[in-house]
């Protein structure tokens, strides 16, 4: 049986159609993909992202621990500040890709992803040497509000001004009455807030923001369009485009790596690999014939196999047959053509600039 | 699949394939309930005119946003007609399955068209599925 988050009867309610996503019950989609994923580039649109884990240092040397173990650099953050980063296996493999917040450098709190949640606590509290991570999953419900009018409507039901919250910058306050962490992030290229909450008030919290956002347009958004939404970004989705077996600078995600600071797990590793020449390279692409990509399907140059899908879709703002997939250095340059093996059949396909969509 | 139509006067297949005489082809699309599960339709893969198919076996593929799947021919024999509307504009598909949705016309295939499901039993087949 999979899990179910607190807003479980809420996506009942409102008509989500529920699947079992990594181990737990979520709505794919309420009335439809393509108008939620319209709705969050337009207007404003809300996920339950309650699956996501949470892990929590504190005390003395909390930076310095955490710091140890991901890819950026906390000790070169603010406080109130958050940082994508990867966390590492020796090889230099993601075990996770992770948002860690910066309270203060006696306060890290990382969110991971729900299917890793697991996985990630016991590699840190396997490898913290003094401050050990504390598990804080069942603490916290997620509640993502994305999209051109969520600042507003999440401002309305906020009992403080913030506008002083830039893009990956966070505080702690009241929304609809709820105690949250409010959190310029997200994962569809759009402006908006995750809102960490108690799982009791998450409920609330969610048909208070509706109900404030109905007069912008708001609706409740599904795993399906998350998905459109964060490939259309080029947003890396671990377990398709990321793994253990992928290295941050194979994912063209080297902006998140910090080889300048003290030692982390995996940085020997990738200092490795940056002397000796990054094997393959994640790529984003176009089709330009016919079909559609998805995951696995071969990438082909001259008819061999020279890489593999990670992701695709049809992206419904975009409007085209787009692909996140893996090619070697060689093929990685804008404009570079390669085919994509459809059922048999390869279908021509050329690298383009990313994220595929942009804002306004 | 609550909310569906299945008109009286289809044939059925297991795998949610429609069929209905044309003349003296048979027109083929898919029910309510495959396009209902799939999801919006983005992409549609028809054989060509004058293409052989069998019944039974796979003779297109049909994706939507979260899935591909392929089309199973309800009969056997030649593609005599191929909707070009629903490969311009797949969504036809979800709006209108079993009019402007249609997919191919097989000619050939009466024999195997008296082998198929008939209504009351494929709504059975899906009150079934569904539990």
């Amino acid at each position: 049986m999979p899990r179910q988050t607190p807003l479980n009867a809420a996506h009942k309610k409102l008509g989500g159609r529920m699947v079992d996503f990594a181990g737990w019950e979520l709505p794919v989609q309420y009335t439809g993909l393509i108008a939620e994923h319209e709705a969050v580039r337009k207007a404003a649109g809300m996920f339950d992202v309650s699956h996501m884990g949470e892990v929590e240092f504190k005390g003395k040397g909390a930076l310095e621990e955490a710091n140890r173990l991901i890819t950026n650099d906390l000790s070169k953050a603010t406080d109130g500040q958050a940082l994508y980063s990867g966390l590492l296996n020796e090889r230099g493999g993601f075990v996770d890709d992770i948002v860690a917040y910066r309270f203060s450098p006696e306060h890290i709190f990382i969110c991971v992803n729900g299917a890793n949640a697991d996985k990630d606590f016991e590699w840190m509290h396997r490898n913290a040497k003094k401050v050990k991570p504390v598990n804080r999953s069942a603490d916290y419900a997620q509640l993502a509000v994305q999209g051109p009018k969520a600042f507003g409507i999440v401002q309305r039901l906020a009992s403080q001004k913030l506008d002083g919250v830039g893009t990956y910058r966070f505080t702690t306050g009241k929304v609809a009455g709820a105690e949250c962490i409010i959190s310029r992030t997200g994962y569809t290229g759009e402006d908006g807030f995750e809102l960490y909450v108690a799982p009791a008030a998450a409920e609330r919290l969610w048909f208070a923001i509706l109900e404030e956002g109905k007069r912008d347009g708001i609706v409740p958004a599904g795993l399906g369009c998350r998905d459109s939404l964060r490939t259309e970004m080029k947003y890396a989705l671990y377990g398709n485009d990321i793994d253990d077996d992928h290295t941050p600078l194979e994912a063209n995600l080297g902006w998140i790596v910090k080889l300048d600071k003290a030692d982390f797990i995996g940085k020997a590793a990738l200092e490795k690999q940056k002397a000796a020449g990054i094997p393959r390279k994640l790529i984003g692409f176009e089709l330009t014939e016919a079909g559609i990509p998805r995951p696995h399907y071969p990438n082909l140059k001259d008819g061999k196999k020279v890489g593999e899908v990670t992701s695709g879709t049809m992206g419904p703002s975009v409007k085209k047959a787009i692909g996140i997939g893996y090619v070697p250095p060689t093929l990685a340059a804008e404009g570079s053509t390669f085919q994509v093996e459809i059922r048999g059949r390869p279908v021509a396909a050329k690298v383009v600039k990313t994220p595929f969509y942009k804002r306004g | 699949m609550a909310g569906g139509e299945y008109p009286k006067d289809l044939k059925y297949t297991k795998d949610h394939e429609w069929a209905k005489k044309a003349g003296a082809a048979i027109q083929v699309g898919v029910t309510f309930h495959a396009q209902d599960a799939l999801g919006e339709i983005v992409y549609v893969e028809l054989p060509k005119v004058g293409a052989a198919v069998s019944a039974g076996k796979p003779f297109g593929v049909i994706e939507s946003t979260k899935a591909v799947s392929e089309l199973f021919a309800p009969v056997s024999g030649k593609v005599s007609k191929v909707n070009a509307a629903v490969t311009n504009d797949p969504s036809l598909v979800n709006r209108e399955p079993y009019s402007g949705g249609w997919l191919i016309e097989v000619d050939g295939g009466a024999g195997d068209f008296d082998k198929l499901l008939d209504q009351p039993t494929y709504v059975k087949l899906l009150e079934t599925a569904a539990h």
